[in-house]
């Protein structure tokens, strides 16, 4: 889909990825898609009210990503945040009933679809407001590199918020302080409404961090293995003390925004051009099937297993309960 | 016991912080090398390392934002704002981020950070160095806003502000750093030394965020005020003659709210101070609570004492300061009826 480029180059690694590792990305991004293809549909049935940003289309970047990490490294998101959630490991049944306000829901139902944690998968959240989780993703660098405990921040954020004043002050602090910083910039080429050549002076992104002595890269994002080669890499090079680095990740959302979009800014072409000739999902599994690592049976059970997964999430969220009323006052303050 | 400034003790506050917890970390613009520009972090650096005691760019929204991610994984930031008035780019942060986070975790997370910002006027600095932006803060649920008045009552309360689990902002009267000020630009400056309060322990002493001080006990009337216009409120008392019983908030939010219920049920009646412009002002709050739960005690209108609804006016910094003439105006009005 994209001719890869780098600011400056990091250390080639590209490691085979083994066989059970690919059937774990094929795996993966289809819990993801099918997850929000259900979210989409209750969401229509009215289950799930406000605002619902749907993640289909970018499956591999955060999976090939969160296949390069380890165990106790730091993620933080924007609000379009289940397809992280789902990757860091965190059970689509609570994802799924905080979608739709429920007792169980990550956050009790009162943090709804862009606000959801996990310590015990340190995902650091869903954040709703454009930008404001790239300091803090920032913020966890630091903490990472005082605790020196090895382990590494992974910050996502969108084309949207690359325009952020703030990401340029956190990219400086990043920079000037060396921390263990992978900013993941998810470029899927429309900021709402705003296509990235109607809001950035230049469209390549992998470049913002050049002032500040930041290497960058460019990767075709529906390509979970260029992803997962990527993610190694820059994983390696900030884990080894060399500061943070950043990687554009050249994607593209197939749904609209949020759940209200008039799509008129982009032509119907365009978006099933992308679906039919660059799904990472399709691709996938024809690399799966050509290289004789799975066959069509076996990824039919594969999608069988993630159907059931999907199911049973959204028949969780349908029957857990409404947080109690006394839960609209838990939480403001460490003390009741 | 030594006796202290409001920079020593708050600067001690930070050194017994600091030596009691690995976690806790001071950092702002100028605050490493230079020892910030009123000296409040002064000599930190050197004794507890540039590792913990460090200089940031000026880059207030980014480096709220870092703090927030820091206190999220478990460290205690203290952050300086070189001036209250420069913490406005930071109100994303403070108000969607760091306020709000333990809310929408449902308790996973937390932003355990402090905030200090020098606030308030008396040394000519404009409209741009002499704001007391407070009840922004105290809007929002989720934070907690304390502003001390005194040296004692500064390190006290910046201990307990920097172990609390919630973030704190914490303002600090920049012209009551070197000596308490009644209110009286032409009389000589005084300094700490002579004061009560100016006595400070060298080690570790924490005052509840929460709790108000009686600083003049009175029976005729109810003088709430915090911060410089403690000082102000108690010359006002004087000038008018009247007895009145000054009370110090020092915590805005959580509010001492039995305290000031149990004065006005006493006296009958009520002035509130203070030093930020009077359009929904903390005083609006305080006026509200106070109607809400005494007004049946109430034997005259609630008055209010404030700056004026101006920009902080370089040349005119004594016409808007309320000072203890119009203090003592109010205190007369509210005895009148």
């Amino acid at each position: 889909m994209v001719a890869k480029r780098k600011a400056k180059p990091v250390k080639p690694a590209e490691p085979d990825v083994t066989p059970e590792t690919l059937k774990q990305f094929f795996h993966d991004m289809l819990l993801i898609r099918r997850f929000e293809e259900r979210a989409g549909q209750l969401y229509g049935m009215g289950l799930i009210g406000g605002f619902c940003h749907l993640y289909i289309g970018q499956e591999a970047v955060v999976v090939g990503m969160q296949a390069a990490l380890t165990e106790g490294d730091t993620i933080v998101t924007s609000y379009r945040d289940h397809g992280h959630m789902l990757a860091c490991g965190m059970d689509p049944k609570g994802v799924m009933a905080e979608l739709a306000g429920r007792r169980d829901g990550y956050s009790h139902g009162k943090g709804g679809s862009m606000h959801m944690f996990s310590r015990e998968k340190n995902f650091f959240g869903g954040h709703g407001i454009v930008g404001a989780q790239v300091p803090i993703g920032t913020g966890l660098g630091f903490a990472h590199h005082y605790r020196d405990d090895g382990f590494i921040s992974v910050t996502y954020l969108g084309d949207g918020a690359i325009n952020q004043g703030q990401v340029y002050e956190s990219f400086n602090m990043a920079s000037l302080w060396k921390l263990p910083v992978v900013y993941v910039i998810e470029n899927n080429r429309y900021g709402m409404g705003t296509s990235v050549d109607r809001a950035s002076a230049r469209t390549d992104l992998y470049h913002r961090g050049t002032a500040y002595g930041i290497p960058g890269e460019q990767v075709d994002g529906m390509d979970v293995v260029a992803v997962h080669h990527a993610g190694i890499a820059a994983a390696e090079h900030v884990r080894s003390g060399e500061g943070p680095i950043i990687l554009e990740m050249l994607t593209y959302r197939y749904r609209g925004h949020s759940m209200s979009d008039p799509a008129k800014y982009r032509t119907r072409d365009e978006v099933n051009r992308v679906r039919s000739e660059h799904d990472p999902i399709d691709h996938l599994r024809q690399r799966l099937i050509d290289g004789g690592v799975a066959t069509e049976a076996a990824l039919r059970e594969v999608e069988k297993k993630v159907r059931d997964i999907v199911a049973e999430a959204a028949q969780f969220a349908q029957d857990c309960p409404e947080p109690d009323a006394d839960e609209l006052w838990t939480d403001v303050l460490a003390e009741a | 016991m030594p006796s202290m400034n409001m920079v020593q003790a708050l600067n001690s506050a930070m050194d017994v912080m600091l030596t009691r917890d690995p976690n806790v970390l001071i950092f702002g613009e100028d605050v490493g090398f230079y020892g910030g520009v009123f000296r409040v972090t002064e000599g930190l650096q050197k004794k507890h390392g540039m590792q913990r005691v460090f200089d940031t760019p000026i880059a207030e929204g980014g480096m709220l934002a870092v703090a927030v991610g820091m206190g999220a994984y478990g460290l205690r930031p203290v952050v300086e704002v070189q001036f209250a008035d420069y913490i406005y780019p930071a109100t994303d942060q403070l108000i969607s981020e760091a306020a709000r986070l333990r809310y929408r975790s449902a308790g996973e997370f937390w932003a355990p950070i402090t905030v200090r910002a020098p606030c308030g006027g008396g040394i000519f600095g404009g409209q741009t160095h002499s704001q007391s932006p407070e009840a922004i803060f105290t809007h929002v649920c989720g934070l907690k806003t304390v502003i001390p008045s005194n040296p004692y009552d500064a390190k006290g309360l910046l201990i307990s502000a920097i172990e609390d689990d919630d973030p704190v902002v914490f303002f600090e009267p920049k012209r009551l750093y070197n000596g308490p000020f009644d209110g009286h630009p032409d009389r000589p400056a005084r300094s700490w030394a002579q004061h009560r309060q100016s006595e400070v322990p060298e080690g570790y002493y924490a005052i509840p965020l929460g709790q108000a001080a009686i600083v003049r006990p009175g029976a005729a009337v109810t003088i709430l005020a915090y911060g410089t216009m403690v000082h102000v409120a108690l010359a006002g008392a004087e000038e008018a003659g009247v007895d009145a019983e000054v009370i110090d908030l020092r915590t805005l939010l959580p509010l001492d709210i039995d305290t000031i219920t149990a004065s006005v049920a006493k006296t009958g009646r009520c002035v509130i101070a203070h030093e930020a412009t009077r359009t929904s002002g903390f005083g609006a709050e305080l006026a509200a609570l106070v109607q809400e739960r005494c007004f049946y005690h109430l034997e005259a209108p609630i008055v209010r004492v404030t700056g004026w609804d101006t920009p902080y006016p370089h040349v005119f910094e004594w016409e808007y300061f309320p000072g203890p003439k119009r203090v003592a105006d109010g205190i007369r009005q509210a005895m009148a009826e």
